[in-house]
Parts: structure tokens; C-alpha cells; sequence
């Protein structure tokens, strides 16, 4: 019912207001992670004791967690597949499974944070401590806000509130999710794989 | 984010929305304004506070004005003297000039438009709320130090915070902590207000108003709402940052562990370079307003101050090493950001030159909020001069950290922003007030305060070339500074003045309402605000404008005869009428209308959500567990938020 008092009104240019607004929220947040991307590759090598990141990174695992954000995306768009056809039990089932998705990746995350801090990296130790868990947390936070927003219309599903004409409330969910997702695949890439 | 129909409403559900609706049936009382989320009572809200907080920042000012009236005085000790002009910048430029220009945004850009409010009215009260906790969370660290004995506990880094000066090793105490997460927060409130107001503008525009028909001010809120939107995002990771190495041992500005010295500077500034466009933007944009409708001619090239504008606003972004010159970034560097800065000072001359051009040959009519603006664009054109000479490297080497500099930005964001702001209030607050202020004060308080400035800041031109530093808190006799530092603080204390006079005529012309009614159109404007009744009603416009010009309310009143000359349109005209039909009857007739226009109801979910921000801040220096305390209204507040209809049903 939130979006009643827009959806009525021809906007401007055509695009939903809220649509507006995430885009242009989404490009906010890519010089967020622009910023501290850029500080971790700033300092990238500068770190003037260990554990270094050849020493830590466990990129076979990773990759798997990797995996696992990128197939939570394939989830959410068959999630407003099904919703645009109206088909809400499907949507129900996918908006579940990206949830779930997206809450394995960040259960990898935690077990690859508790591994490093066991082999003596925390924020403290070094340059590289402080640039990955600050960046990587921060993409974390992200995914949870996510797995979050997911959850909220799953439930709200269950109670009926989602129906065909609501799409757009799983699409904006979407944007969202798609983003932190390629977001991911700019630091997996630029972090782990691109060793100098 | 979760919406559609609520199925069926808990009791707390149905208490919420009791409150609510009593809040909706009593717009004026306390509940009323706590749960508004009407444009122009926002717009208020921002204006007030931002005021309030104006003259906090000034009484800063005086009092370091004070210190420096004479050599070696002890007003004030050095460490109340790094606090108090910490504390005036962070205050005048994130809690005085930007939500001053948010006031304007709100008050003006739905009716301007054509609107009936924003795109989000409710994340617009959002961005209110969270102003004023993180202005209120800055300035109570006042108050964290032992006050009585004259310590202060409120940051004391300057306003640009530079690490690794700003870590808690070379700045103890809390003050800087309160800095880096009260602008953080000061930062998540303006980047609501951009995407709201960026969205606004491109999506509620009334039919017929394309993006060329839209009124300048319009345009450079919208070049603002973009800088906003690129702009805060830097500066909220180099806070971040700032916090992590404060609060929770991080390295990213540690230098002993391999930190960057310089990382700071160059976010900040990254930042901070946009960021002063953020402050001047909304300036010329209420220039670019004033200036035509007293000249009473278009404003001359109109296309040439937008594309100016957009063109400010991407140059913006590739100026920000002038702050840096003497860093040691190398002759490349520097060169390349000289010249880019001597080039952003071309569509900023191209503005000056429209102006003087749309003045040139009109019937001007000095009235008060023509002072203003004359006086803005001539103080910013000083400001704008000076600038040039610092783009230059060598003579930058001579100028960086001296009076000079601070002679610099006071003529453009004081000599610029401020009076512009000044002229904005007295051309557009009769239009929320009903009332005009008293002409002869407004004058007053213009000649009073175009003196005070020029009194106050010209001087440091004089004392930064013969090489008094910024903020030191005192200085020896016989440097040759003495006469140009007592003719500043004469100057301070007379546009102290000249505020006082604002305010009597405030008090006198609004509130005791002795100022002349001013109807619809007070000033012969030409722009759709003017089309309505002054205040207008809560719903703006009964009926939604049909745009068929830039001007168009000046169309609407006159046209041209086979000569070119001015003259009335014919009395009656289909299309005046209307458009003016919802002024002619005013509030009464309005009511009418309320049946079938709906208004989006107030919420207290704004309100609540922002509550939970700065507490959480609060929790973060102080004690972790307020911090879920924080969260946990933050999420009521977004929950409530999206279960809630944004309208009720009657």
C-alpha cells in the first residue's frame, strides 16, 4: 500500500519513483566501495609485517563462496519471474533460496574471518589486516542488509501482502541484490585472484 | 521495502495508527510537527534549526574574534581556541549552509515544479530528523569535558580532521570521535536529501515542464542532489576509516604501520572540492531567481547558466589537489590541477557575465532581495578572485595556512552563500509567511551586514600576506598585524549586528505580523510558485499547472506587443485563471478540494528510525551496549515504516 500514493501519478520520465531512487542509491554506494576498494589497493604490498595475504587466502574456498552469491543472483531473477507471472508460491520458493544463498555465503565469510584471526591477522596487525576486514566486513554488512530485505518479503509473502501488481517491490530487491553480488565479483577478482 | 496490503492490524498497530491520525487532525500541535511529513513544514524545520545553529557558529566566531582583537589576549586558552574553530566550521558549513539550502530545497522545489510535495515525503522527514541528532550529537560534546572549569570537550582537529593528526595518539579525548561520527551522520541525512530531491526533480514534474523549462534554482538543486549523491559516499568511507583507526585500532592512517600520511587529504578533498559546490550551488540558484524578477527581464542565457552549472559540477571533481599543493605531489600534479582550477573559474565567469547581462538594460527595482543578490554576486566575485590567485602554485606556496586563505572562502561562502541565503529568506519567506518584511530593516540589516563583512574578512587579506597564520590563538605585537586584527574584530561584532537586525525584523514583520499582507505574488515573480496563495495550501495546487514555458506565470501575466515592449496579458485569460484558481479562494476554498486530494498521511517512523542513529553513535564512543539500543529503533522505525500506508484511509 506504500507505493499507492505514487503509483497512481504518471512520474516524469516514465520510471518509478522508487526504482529512481535505488538506482541512484546504487551509484551512491559504488564510490563507497570505490573508496575502500582503492585504500586496499593503495596499500596493497605496504604491509610492513605479516601474515600477508599469499600467506592467507584459501582461494579454492573462496571461489566456492564466490559460487554460491553468484547462483543466489540466477535465484532472484527466477524470483520476479515468478511474481511477473504471478506465480507467488514460486516466488516464495526462490525469494527463500537466495536468502539462503546469500546466508551460506556469509556463514563462508565468517569461517574464512575466524581462520585468518586464528593464524594472527585482526584489524590491528598490519595495512592488510586493517584494509580487508574493513572492505570485505563492509560487503558483508551489505549481504546481510540483503539477506535481510529478502527474509522481510518472504514472510510478508506468507501473509499475503505480495501479489502480481506488487512485482516491483521484489525487483527493487533485486537491484539491490544484484549489486552487492557484482560488487563481490569486483573484489573477489581485484583481491584474491589479481596477485601482484 | 515489504509493502502492498496489510492483511489485518494488531492492536499496537491500531494504537500507532490512532496517534497518527490525531497528528493528522492537529497539524500545528507538537504531534502534528513531529510526525509531519509536508515540504514546506520540513522546510521550516530545516530553516529554523539551521538558524539557531547560525548563530551558535557565529557566537563561535565572536568569541574567537574576541581572542585575536589584541595581541597576546587570554580570552580564550589555546586549546579552547582549536575547539571553538573546529567547531565554527563543522557548524557553518555542515549544520548553517547546507541545511539552510536544504530549507530552500524543501520549501521551493514542489512548488516551483509543480508539485504537490516530494517524491518521498516521509525519507524526506528522515533526513530532517537525522540533521538535527547529529547536529545536536556534534554539539553536546561541548559538554563532555569538565565545562566549569573552562575545558571544552568538542573536537578539536579543524574541520578538515587531517589524519593521521586526528588519531587519538596526537588527539586525545573524545572530541574527534563526536567528529568523525556526527558527520557521518550529518552525511546519511544529505545523501536522503539528494537522491529525494534528484528524484523529485526528474520524476514530479508538472506536465509541460520539461527539464529546459525548469526554473535555474531548480537546475542547480539538481546539479547539488547529483554532488551530494557522488560526494558523501567518500567522505562517509574517510570517516569510517577515521573511526576504525579512533575507536577499534585500525591502520588505515597509522603511519608507523606503513600508513599513507596523505590518504586523508586526498579523500577529504575529493570530498571536499564538491563539496564547497554543494554550499555555492543553491547560492546562484536563488540569485539566478532574485535577479530577473527585480530586473524584470528573463534571465539572460539561460542555457548557458544551466550548462555552466552541469559543467561546475563535473569540473568539480577534478580540482581537489589545490588544497594539497604544498603536500610534495611533484610538478605534474600540481601543474595539472592549476590549470583545471584556473578553468572551473571559467562557467563560474560565465554566470557573473549573465547576470550583469540579464541586470543590463532591465527596469531594476531595488528592493531588498536585489540588495542581497547584487551584493552576493559582487562579494563572490572578490572571493571568486582571490581564489584565482591561490590556483596558482608558486603564489599558493605563499598563501597556504595564512589569513589569506580564510579572507578567501568567507568572501564565497559568507560574501556568496550567506547572502544569497539572506536574499532567498526575504524574497520567498512571504510566501510561507503571508507577510513581506519590514522593507527599511531588511535594508538596514543588508547595509549593516555587506559593511561588517567587508570589515571583517578584507583585512585578512592584508594580515595573510604579511604572514599570519590560521588558527593560532594569539600572535606577538609588532608583527604588522594588530590594526588589520582589531579592524576584523570590529567587523565581526557589526555583523553581529546586522543579524540582530534580521532578527527584529523577523519578530516584529512574521510573528507579531506587522508586515505588509503579501498576496500571491508580492514581488511580480515569474516563476509557478507565485501562481498561489501565500501561504499556499497544504496541498499546493488544487489543480495540477499545465507548463507551456520557461516563466510561465510571467507569461501568463503579460506578453509582448509588435514593439517588444511588456504589456498585461488580457485581463481574464483563460489559462491565468486556471492556474490561479487555487489562490483565488484560498484555504477555505481548498477544503473543498481535500475530499478528493490525498495528501500523504504524517508518521512517526521517521522520526523513530532517525532517533536510533545518533544513540547508536552515542554507544560507540561511549558504551557498546547502547549501540543495540540504537538498532533496535532503527529497525522499529524502518519496519513500521514500510507495514504503514503512506495514506490512511478516511
Amino acid at each position: 500500500m506504500a507505493h499507492a500514493s505514487t503509483a497512481h501519478l504518471e512520474t516524469s520520465t516514465g520510471i518509478d519513483n522508487r526504482k529512481l531512487l535505488m538506482w541512484f542509491f546504487l551509484s551512491s554506494d559504488c564510490l563507497f566501495f570505490g573508496s575502500f576498494i582503492a585504500a586496499y589497493l593503495l596499500y596493497r604490498d605496504r604491509s610492513l609485517v605479516g601474515p600477508y595475504p599469499e600467506d592467507l587466502f584459501d582461494i579454492p574456498f573462496t571461489s566456492v563462496s564466490a559460487f554460491v552469491l553468484l547462483m543466489s543472483s540466477v535465484s532472484m531473477v527466477l524470483a520476479l519471474a515468478a511474481i511477473q507471472r504471478g506465480n507467488v508460491r514460486g516466488m516464495q520458493i526462490w525469494l527463500f533460496t537466495t536468502a539462503m544463498l546469500g546466508a551460506l555465503f556469509i556463514a563462508g565469510q565468517v569461517y574464512e574471518f575466524t581462520e585468518f584471526h586464528h593464524e594472527g591477522l585482526s584489524l590491528s596487525t598490519n595495512l592488510f589486516g586493517t584494509t580487508f576486514f574493513v572492505l570485505t566486513g563492509f560487503h558483508g554488512a551489505h549481504v546481510t542488509i540483503g539477506v535481510l530485505i529478502l527474509l522481510s518479503l518472504f514472510v510478508y509473502s506468507l501473509r499475503g501482502g505480495i501479489q502480481q501488481k506488487d512485482s516491483l517491490n521484489v525487483e527493487l530487491a533485486g537491484l539491490y541484490w544484484h549489486f552487492v553480488d557484482i560488487v563481490w565479483i569486483v573484489i573477489f577478482t581485484l583481491i584474491y585472484l589479481v596477485q601482484p | 521495502m515489504a509493502t502492498a496490503t496489510v492483511p489485518r492490524r494488531s492492536a499496537l498497530g491500531e494504537a500507532l495508527a490512532g496517534v497518527r491520525h490525531a497528528a493528522d487532525e492537529n497539524p500545528g500541535s507538537l504531534l502534528g510537527w513531529l510526525a509531519t511529513v509536508d515540504h514546506k513544514k520540513i522546510g521550516v524545520l530545516y530553516g529554523v534549526s539551521a538558524f539557531l545553529l547560525f548563530l551558535v557558529g557565529g557566537l563561535e566566531a565572536l568569541l574567537m574574534r574576541t581572542q585575536l582583537m589584541f595581541p597576546n589576549s587570554d580570552v580564550l586558552t589555546n586549546d579552547q581556541f582549536n575547539r571553538l574553530f573546529t567547531m565554527h566550521g563543522v557548524t557553518m558549513v555542515f549544520m548553517v549552509v547546507m541545511p539552510l539550502s536544504a530549507a530552500f530545497f524543501n520549501l521551493m522545489v514542489p512548488l516551483m515544479i509543480g508539485a504537490r510535495d516530494v517524491a518521498f515525503p516521509r525519507l524526506n522527514a528522515f533526513s530532517y530528523w537525522t540533521f538535527l541528532g547529529g547536529a545536536i550529537l556534534i554539539n553536546i560534546s561541548f559538554f563532555t569535558g569538565d565545562i566549569f572549569d573552562g575545558e571544552l570537550g568538542a573536537p578539536d582537529g579543524g574541520w578538515f580532521g587531517y589524519a593521521p593528526l586526528s588519531l587519538p595518539e596526537y588527539t586525545p579525548g573524545n572530541g574527534m570521535d563526536f567528529y568523525a561520527i556526527g558527520l557521518q551522520i550529518l552525511g546519511l541525512s544529505s545523501l536522503a536529501g539528494g537522491l529525494n530531491f534528484a528524484v523529485t526533480i526528474l520524476n514530479m514534474r508538472a506536465p509541460g515542464m520539461s527539464l529546459f523549462r525548469l526554473p535555474v534554482f531548480i537546475w542547480m538543486t539538481l546539479v547539488t542532489s547529483f554532488l551530494i549523491i557522488f560526494a558523501m559516499p567518500v567522505i562517509a568511507v574517510a570517516l569510517f576509516e577515521l573511526t576504525f583507526d579512533r575507536l577499534f585500532e585500525a591502520n588505515f592512517f597509522n603511519v608507523d604501520a606503513g600508513g599513507n600520511p596523505i590518504l586523508w587529504q586526498h579523500m577529504f578533498w575529493l570530498f571536499g572540492h564538491p563539496e564547497v559546490y554543494i554550499l555555492i550551488l543553491p547560492a546562484f540558484g536563488i540569485i539566478s531567481e532574485i535577479l530577473p524578477t527585480f530586473s524584470r527581464k528573463p534571465l539572460f542565457g539561460y542555457a548557458f547558466v544551466v550548462f555552466s552549472g552541469i559543467a561546475i559540477g563535473f569540473m568539480s571533481w577534478g580540482v581537489w589537489v589545490h588544497h594539497m599543493y604544498t603536500t610534495g605531489l611533484g610538478t605534474i600534479a600540481n601543474s595539472a590541477f592549476g590549470i583545471s582550477t584556473i578553468l572551473i573559474g571559467v562557467p563560474t565567469g560565465v554566470k557573473i557575465f549573465n547576470w550583469m547581462a540579464t541586470m543590463a538594460g532591465g527596469s531594476i527595482r531595488f528592493k531588498s532581495p536585489m540588495m542581497f543578490a547584487v551584493g552576493a554576486v559582487a562579494m563572490f566575485t572578490i572571493g571568486g578572485l582571490s581564489g584565482i590567485t591561490h590556483s596558482m602554485v608558486p603564489s599558493d606556496y605563499q598563501q597556504q595556512d595564512s589569513y589569506y586563505i580564510v579572507a578567501h572562502f568567507h568572501y564565497v561562502l559568507f560574501g556568496g552563500a550567506i547572502l544569497a541565503l539572506f536574499g532567498g529568506i526575504i524574497y520567498w519567506g512571504p510566501k510561507f509567511t503571508g507577510r513581506l518584511f519590514n522593507e527599511p530593516l531588511a535594508h538596514i540589516h543588508f547595509w549593516v551586514m555587506l559593511i561588517g563583512f567587508n570589515l571583517t574578512f578584507f583585512p585578512m587579506h592584508v594580515s595573510g600576506l604579511l604572514g599570519m597564520p590560521r588558527r593560532v590563538y594569539t600572535y606577538d605585537e609588532g608583527m604588522g598585524w594588530d590594526v588589520w586584527n582589531l579592524l576584523s574584530s570590529l567587523g565581526a561584532f557589526c555583523i553581529a549586528l546586522s543579524v540582530i537586525v534580521f532578527i527584529v525584523n523577523f519578530v516584529y514583520s512574521i510573528m507579531m505580523k506587522r508586515g505588509a499582507v503579501a498576496g500571491p505574488d508580492p514581488w511580480d515573480a515569474r516563476t509557478l510558485e507565485w501562481s498561489i496563495t501565500s501561504p499556499p495550501p497544504h496541498y499546493n495546487f488544487a489543480t495540477i499547472p499545465q507548463v507551456h514555458s520557461l516563466d510561465d506565470w510571467w507569461h501568463q501575466k503579460y506578453r509582448e506587443d509588435a514593439d517588444g515592449n511588456v504589456i498585461p496579458a488580457m485581463a481574464g485569460a483563460a489559462l491565468a485563471t486556471e492556474v490561479a484558481h487555487g489562490g483565488d479562494g484560498g484555504e477555505e476554498h481548498g477544503d473543498e478540494h481535500h475530499g478528493d486530494i490525498h495528501m500523504p498521511s504524517p508518521s512517526f517512523m521517521p522520526l523513530i528510525a532517525a532517533l536510533g542513529i545518533p544513540i547508536m553513535g552515542i554507544g560507540f564512543i561511549y558504551d557498546y551496549a547502547l549501540v543495540p539500543v540504537g538498532a533496535t529503533l532503527l529497525l522499529v522505525g524502518i519496519y513500521g515504516w514500510a507495514l504503514e500506508p503512506a495514506t490512511e484511509e478516511d
